[in-house]
C-alpha cells in the first residue's frame, strides 16, 4: 500500500512537469506557425490548417495506443504493418464484399485488435522484449498484407464516399479526421489520469519491482496496452483508406519510427513511466506542423529531411532539459535530497 | 491469375484468425507453394514461328513485386512468353532499392536464364550485376526505368514513349488548360528516379517555348501516397498562385487528383495533369477533377520487352537497325540509337479524357 | 557526469519481467543459444540444398557476401552499443551519408582515397554526434539515433539531391575497386565485404570475449549502475562506441558504393532495422550484457543463405519477409519457451483452484 500513497504524492508533482512539456509543445507549435506565416501568410489558410491537422492526426492516434506502451516500458514497433494490413482488408472488403460504411471502422479495428492480442500474447506469456516481438511482427504482418495484396490496388472507385467523407469533410473548418482523433485523444487522456487501471501503467514503466509488489497485475495491464495499441492502428487503418481513397501493399511504410518521434517528442520518456496521450498527439502535430512549414517556406525540397532531423534532435534535446529544470525546481523546493 | 481467386478471398476473411495463430503454419505452407521456380533453364529448343527459340525463361525484375503498375507489365510479358513457349519468373524485392533488385538479377544469372527485363530502381548501381549477367550470355533488356550502363552490359531499352515526348507533351497538354501563363509545380517521385528526371529534364526545356509559365518548385512524394500528400499540401500553402501541376507518376496524380476532388476551392485554381492509370483517374475524369492526363498500356510495354528479350535470345543481334516482331501489337519494331544506347519506342503515350476513359480498363 | 545515472529509470536493469525472473547461469543459456543456431544453420543448408538446385553453385558464397556483407559489417559494432544497453538507428543513414559523400566529392573531382577518408571522417563526427547526445547529455538512445536517422539520410540527400554519381560526364569510379562487386578474392569464392566482415568479426570477438574492455561492457549492460562504481568510465565507453558504430558504417557505405559502382542518396534505405534484426536474431539481448559475437556471425550466416534460398526458389519478397519476421520471433520464443509453459500452467493451476486469500 505504500507505494501507491507515495504514488499519489508525487501524481501532483509529476503533473505540473506534464503540463509544462506540454505547454512548451504548443509554445514550439505556435513559434514554427508564426516564423513560417511571417515568411507566407497564406500558411494559416483555412486550407493550411485543416491540412496541418489531417496530416498529425493518423500519426496523433497511433501516438496514443504508442504511449499507452511505452509508458509501461514497452514499445510496438507493428503500428504501421498493422495500419497498412486493417486498410487493405477493409478496401478489399468495401470492393468484393460491399460491406456496410460503418463496418469499415469496426473490421480495420478488429484487424488490429487480432494483431495487438498475438503482440501482447507473446509479450506478457511468453516473456519476450516486446522491441523483438513487435520487430519480427512488423515483418510478419506486412508480409501477410503482401500475400493478401498481391499486387492488386483498391481503385477509389470502389471505396464508398460515405466512408472517405471522414477523410475530407470539415465541421466548422477541422476536418471529420481530427475530430475524431481528437475524441480518442480526450478520452484517452482522461482515462490515463483518472483511472486507476492506467495509473497502474505509469506505475508498471517507472518500477516494475515495486508495481509486482503493490500488487498491480503486471501482466495483464501491458497486455491491454498492446491490444489498445493494435485496436487504434487498425482504427487508424480505416482513416487511413478513408484519408487517401486508395490502398496497395504500402499504407504505412516507416510509420513507426514517425510515431515513436512523435511520442518522444511529446515528453513521453522512452524508458517508462511518464508521459501523456496529448503530449504525444501534440508531438505529432508539431513534426507535421514543422514538415508543413518546410514546404511552405520554399526551402528546396532536398533540404526538408536533414531539418527535419536536427528539429527532432533539438526538440528531445530541449524537452530534455526542460524536464530537468523542472526536476531540480521541484527539488529545490521540496528540500527533497537524492542519494545519488 | 486473373481477378480475384477465392482462394485469397478465404485469406482475406481469415486474417485475424492468421495473426491469432496461424503465422507460422500458414507461412511454412504457403511457400512450399512457390518452390517449383527455380528450376534451371532449358536453353531452347525447337524453333517456333518468326525464329524464337521456344523455352525460354526470361526474369522479370520490376521495380518491386506489388507495384499495380509493374504486375501489368509483368503479366503483358507473361502473355508475350506464352505465345512464344516460354515462360517469364517475376522475381524483386518489396521496396524500390537497387539492392532489392540484386539477389534476381543473380538468381537469374544461377539459374541461366535466356534474358533479363528489368525496371532499374537506380540507373547506374545495377550495372557490375547486369554486366555479369551479359557475360555469361543473359540478354538485358530495360523497360519503365532504364539503366544507364553504357556498353557494360550493351541492352536494350524498351522505351514507353519517347521520353522527349512524354516531356514536352504534358508540358503543352498542361499549357492548353491554363492558356500557358501562371506558377506551375512538379510532383514526382523518388528524387533518384530515372525516367522521372528525364522527362523533368525535357519538360523544362519545353517550358522555354511559354515565357508565362513559370516553373516555380519540383517536389517529390516518393511513390507514397501519404508522402505524396504532405508534399503537395505543402506546396498548394506554399504557392497561393499556383495555378498547374504535373505529375509524371501514376501515385503522384491520383493523390493529387484525390486531394482536389474534396477541395472545391483549390481544385477552381489548380489544373492538374501528368501520367496515371485510367481505372485510378476514371472517377476524377468523370467528375471533372481532372480533365486530361496521359498514359501509354503498362501491359502492352511488358509485352513489347517479352518479345524483344526472346528475339534477342534467339539470336537477333543487338544493334541499330535490328527489328523484331511483337505478335498482337502487329508491328515491326526496329531498335534504334538514342542518347548513346539501343532503344525501341512502344509508341505514342495515348492521352485520355472524358470521351476515352472507359474504353481502358488498366 | 551524473546524468548518466538520472536518466537511466531505477531497476531498468530489470527491465521489464522476463528479466525479473531468476537468471539462469550465463554460460549455459549462450551455449544453448548457439548451439541452437548452429542447428539451425545446418537445417537452413540441408534445406537449401535438397530444394534449390543452384543453392550449391559456388556462385551463392560470393552473392551471399555481396548482399550481406555489407549490412553484416555494420552488425558487429551494433553489437558492443547493444551489449551496453543502447541501440544506434542510425546506421543505415550514415552508410548512405558517407556514400554520397564519396559520391559528392568524386563528382568535384577529388581523389577517390581522399574522398574515402573524408567519408569516414563524416562517420567519425555523426557518430560522435549520437555519442554525445547519448553519453554526455543522457538523452535516451532509440529516440537520438531516429533524430539522426532523418538527419543523416537528409544530408546525403542535400549532398546529392536527384543526382546518381557518377552521372553524366562524370569519371566512373576506378575499376579497380569497383571490382570488389563482381570478382572475389583470388583462390575463393568469397566477397571482398565478407573478406572484411570475418576478419573484422575476429577483432571484435577478440576484444568482446577476452579483453578487459569487453568484460567492461557486459558489465555495463547488466548493470550500469554497478559498472559505474566498479571504476568503467561508462560515458566515455558508450561514446566511442557510437563513434565505431559511425566509423564502420561509413565504412560499409564505401563498400556498397564501389560494389555497385555508383551511389544516390538513399542507397541503404531502411537497413537498420535488418542491423537490428540479425543482432537480436544472434542471441544479444536487447537489454544489453548478453550476447556472443560468434551468434551474429551464425545469424549473419542463416539470415543469407535463407535469403539467398529463397531467391533462387523464388519465394516472393513478401512471404521472405514473413521468414525474417517469424524467424525473429522464433528466436526469442524458442529460449523462453519452457518458462512460458510452467508459468502456462501455474496460471491454469491458480485459476481452476481457489485463490489463497
Amino acid at each position: 500500500m505504500t507505494a501507491i500513497a507515495e504514488r499519489r504524492a508525487t501524481s501532483g508533482a509529476v503533473l505540473t512537469i506534464l503540463r509544462a512539456r506540454e505547454i512548451g509543445l504548443v509554445l514550439l507549435i505556435a513559434l514554427v506557425v508564426i516564423v513560417t506565416t511571417l515568411h507566407n501568410p497564406h500558411f494559416v489558410d483555412s486550407n493550411s490548417i485543416e491540412q496541418l491537422l489531417s496530416g498529425a492526426a493518423l500519426i496523433a492516434l497511433l501516438g496514443v495506443g504508442e504511449t499507452l506502451v511505452v509508458v509501461t516500458r514497452n514499445v510496438d514497433l507493428s503500428v504501421g504493418s498493422v495500419l497498412g494490413l486493417s486498410a487493405y482488408v477493409v478496401g478489399h472488403l468495401f470492393k468484393y464484399d460491399h460491406i456496410p460504411v460503418w463496418s469499415g471502422f469496426v473490421i480495420g479495428t478488429l484487424v488490429g485488435v487480432a494483431a495487438g492480442v498475438l503482440n501482447g500474447f507473446i509479450v506478457t506469456v511468453m516473456r519476450v522484449p516486446s522491441l523483438v516481438v513487435t520487430l519480427g511482427m512488423l515483418y510478419v504482418i506486412r508480409g501477410i498484407d503482401g500475400v493478401i495484396v498481391n499486387g492488386e490496388r483498391i481503385d477509389p472507385e470502389f471505396i464508398p464516399s460515405s466512408f472517405t467523407a471522414v477523410g475530407y469533410k470539415t465541421l466548422f473548418g477541422i476536418p471529420w479526421l481530427a475530430i475524431i482523433v481528437a475524441a480518442v485523444v480526450a478520452v484517452a487522456g482522461y482515462a490515463m489520469r483518472s483511472f486507476r487501471a492506467s495509473r497502474d501503467l505509469y506505475a508498471i514503466g517507472s518500477n516494475p519491482a515495486a508495481a509486482a509488489l503493490a500488487g498491480i497485475p503486471i501482466q495483464r495491464r501491458v497486455f491491454t496496452a498492446f491490444v489498445i495499441s493494435g485496436a487504434l492502428a487498425g482504427l487508424a487503418g480505416a482513416l487511413f483508406l478513408a484519408l487517401h481513397t486508395q490502398i496497395d501493399n504500402s499504407g504505412g511504410i516507416g510509420y513507426e519510427l514517425a510515431v515513436i518521434a512523435a511520442v518522444v517528442v511529446g515528453g513521453v520518456a522512452i524508458f517508462g513511466g511518464s508521459g501523456t496521450v496529448v503530449g504525444a498527439a501534440l508531438g505529432a502535430l508539431l513534426l507535421n506542423t514543422i514538415n508543413q512549414a518546410l514546404v511552405a517556406s520554399r526551402i528546396s525540397a532536398f533540404w526538408n529531411q536533414a531539418i527535419a532531423g536536427a528539429l527532432l534532435l533539438a526538440a528531445i534535446a530541449f524537452d530534455r532539459w526542460l524536464s530537468l529544470r523542472v526536476t531540480k525546481t521541484l527539488q529545490s523546493a521540496e528540500g527533497a535530497h537524492r542519494d545519488i | 491469375m486473373t481477378g480475384i481467386g477465392a482462394g485469397r478471398r478465404t485469406l482475406v476473411a481469415a486474417v485475424s484468425a492468421v495473426l491469432a495463430g496461424g503465422v507460422l503454419a500458414a507461412c511454412s505452407s504457403t511457400n512450399n507453394n512457390d518452390s517449383g521456380g527455380g528450376t534451371p533453364a532449358g536453353s531452347g529448343g525447337a524453333s517456333s514461328g518468326g525464329g524464337i527459340q521456344s523455352g525460354l525463361t526470361v526474369y522479370y525484375i520490376p521495380k518491386d513485386t506489388q507495384n499495380p503498375y509493374e504486375v501489368l507489365a509483368d503479366k503483358g510479358g507473361q502473355k508475350a512468353l506464352e505465345e512464344l513457349g516460354g515462360k517469364v519468373v517475376v522475381s524483386s524485392g518489396t521496396q524500390d532499392t537497387a539492392a532489392a533488385q540484386q539477389p534476381s538479377i543473380q538468381a537469374a544469372i544461377q539459374a541461366h536464364a535466356d534474358a533479363i527485363v528489368i525496371a532499374g530502381n537506380d540507373p547506374s548501381a545495377l550495372c557490375p550485376s547486369l554486366n555479369t549477367a551479359a557475360r555469361q550470355g543473359i540478354q538485358i533488356v530495360a523497360f519503365d526505368s532504364d539503366v544507364q550502363c553504357g556498353d557494360s552490359p550493351n541492352h536494350l531499352f524498351i522505351n514507353q514513349a519517347d521520353t522527349k515526348t512524354i516531356g514536352t507533351s504534358e508540358v503543352d497538354l498542361l499549357a492548353k488548360q491554363i492558356n500557358s501563363e501562371g506558377q506551375i509545380a512538379i510532383l514526382s517521385a523518388a528524387a533518384s528516379a530515372t525516367n522521372q528526371n528525364s522527362w523533368i529534364k525535357y519538360m523544362k526545356e519545353q517550358l522555354k517555348k511559354y515565357p508565362k509559365m513559370k516553373l516555380v518548385d519540383t517536389v517529390y512524394g516518393n511513390d507514397d501516397p501519404a508522402t505524396s500528400l504532405t508534399v503537395l499540401q505543402g506546396l498548394i500553402s506554399g504557392y497561393p498562385n499556383l495555378k498547374g501541376i504535373i505529375s509524371p507518376t501514376t501515385v503522384g496524380i491520383s493523390t493529387a487528383a484525390q486531394y482536389l476532388d474534396t477541395h472545391a476551392d483549390v481544385a477552381k485554381r489548380i489544373t492538374l495533369t501528368g501520367l496515371g492509370l485510367p481505372s485510378e483517374m476514371r472517377k476524377y475524369i468523370k467528375d471533372g477533377t481532372v480533365q486530361s492526363f496521359e498514359l501509354w498500356n503498362p501491359s502492352d510495354l511488358g509485352y513489347l520487352a517479352g518479345y524483344a528479350a526472346a528475339a534477342l535470345a534467339s539470336g537477333t543481334p543487338l544493334q541499330a537497325g535490328a527489328t523484331f516482331e511483337s505478335g498482337s501489337l502487329n508491328k515491326t519494331y526496329k531498335m534504334e540509337q538514342g542518347d548513346g544506347e539501343l532503344s525501341v519506342v512502344l509508341g505514342p503515350p495515348t492521352v485520355f479524357d472524358k470521351s476515352n476513359i472507359d474504353d481502358f480498363n488498366f | 557526469m551524473t546524468s548518466e545515472l538520472a536518466t537511466r529509470p531505477s531497476g531498468d536493469s530489470a527491465v521489464l519481467s522476463g528479466r525479473a525472473e531468476g537468471r539462469q547461469p550465463l554460460w549455459r543459456s549462450l551455449a544453448r543459444w548457439e548451439a541452437g543456431l548452429v542447428v539451425v544453420l545446418i537445417g537452413v543448408l540441408i534445406w537449401a540444398t535438397i530444394k534449390s538446385p543452384t543453392f550449391t553453385d559456388p556462385s551463392t558464397l560470393f552473392y551471399l557476401g555481396v548482399n550481406t556483407g555489407y549490412i553484416a559489417i555494420m552488425a558487429l559494432p551494433m553489437t558492443l552499443v547493444v551489449m551496453t544497453g543502447e541501440i544506434d538507428l542510425s546506421v543505415a543513414s550514415m552508410l548512405g551519408l558517407a556514400g554520397s559523400t564519396v559520391g559528392y566529392l568524386w563528382h568535384h573531382g577529388w581523389d577517390i582515397w581522399a574522398a574515402f577518408a573524408v567519408a569516414l571522417a563524416v562517420g567519425v563526427v555523426g557518430g560522435a554526434l549520437n555519442g554525445l547526445l547519448v553519453a554526455r547529455f543522457g538523452l535516451p538512445s532509440i529516440a537520438v539515433t531516429i533524430g539522426t536517422l532523418t538527419m543523416f539520410r537528409g544530408l546525403a540527400e542535400v549532398l546529392l539531391g536527384s543526382l546518381t554519381i557518377p552521372s553524366l560526364g562524370d569519371r566512373q569510379f576506378p575499376e579497380s575497386l569497383t571490382n570488389i562487386g563482381v570478382n572475389s578474392i583470388p583462390g575463393a569464392q568469397l566477397s571482398w565485404s565478407m573478406v572484411f566482415f570475418v576478419v573484422l568479426a575476429v577483432i571484435f570477438g577478440v576484444v568482446l570475449h577476452v579483453t578487459p574492455l569487453g568484460r567492461a561492457m557486459v558489465a555495463i549492460g547488466l548493470q550500469p549502475e554497478a559498472a559505474q562504481f566498479a571504476g568503467i568510465r561508462v560515458n566515455r565507453m558508450k561514446f566511442w562506441l557510437f563513434v565505431l558504430s559511425g566509423f564502420i558504417s561509413a565504412f560499409a557505405g564505401i563498400l556498397v558504393t564501389l560494389q555497385q559502382a555508383s551511389v544516390s542518396y538513399n542507397v541503404g534505405t531502411g537497413l537498420e532495422l535488418n542491423v537490428v534484426a540479425i543482432v537480436l536474431f544472434g542471441g544479444v539481448s536487447i537489454f544489453g550484457g548478453r550476447g556472443t559475437i560468434f551468434g551474429v556471425v551464425l545469424s549473419v550466416a542463416i539470415v543469407g543463405s535463407l535469403q539467398m534460398a529463397l531467391v533462387q526458389l523464388n519465394v516472393s519478397a513478401d512471404k521472405q519477409n514473413i521468414v525474417t519476421g517469424v524467424l525473429l520471433l522464433i528466436s526469442v520464443i524458442v529460449p523462453n519457451g519452457a518458462e512460458a509453459l510452467r508459468r502456462a500452467r501455474d496460471y491454469l493451476r491458480r485459476r481452476t483452484r481457489p485463490r489463497p486469500l
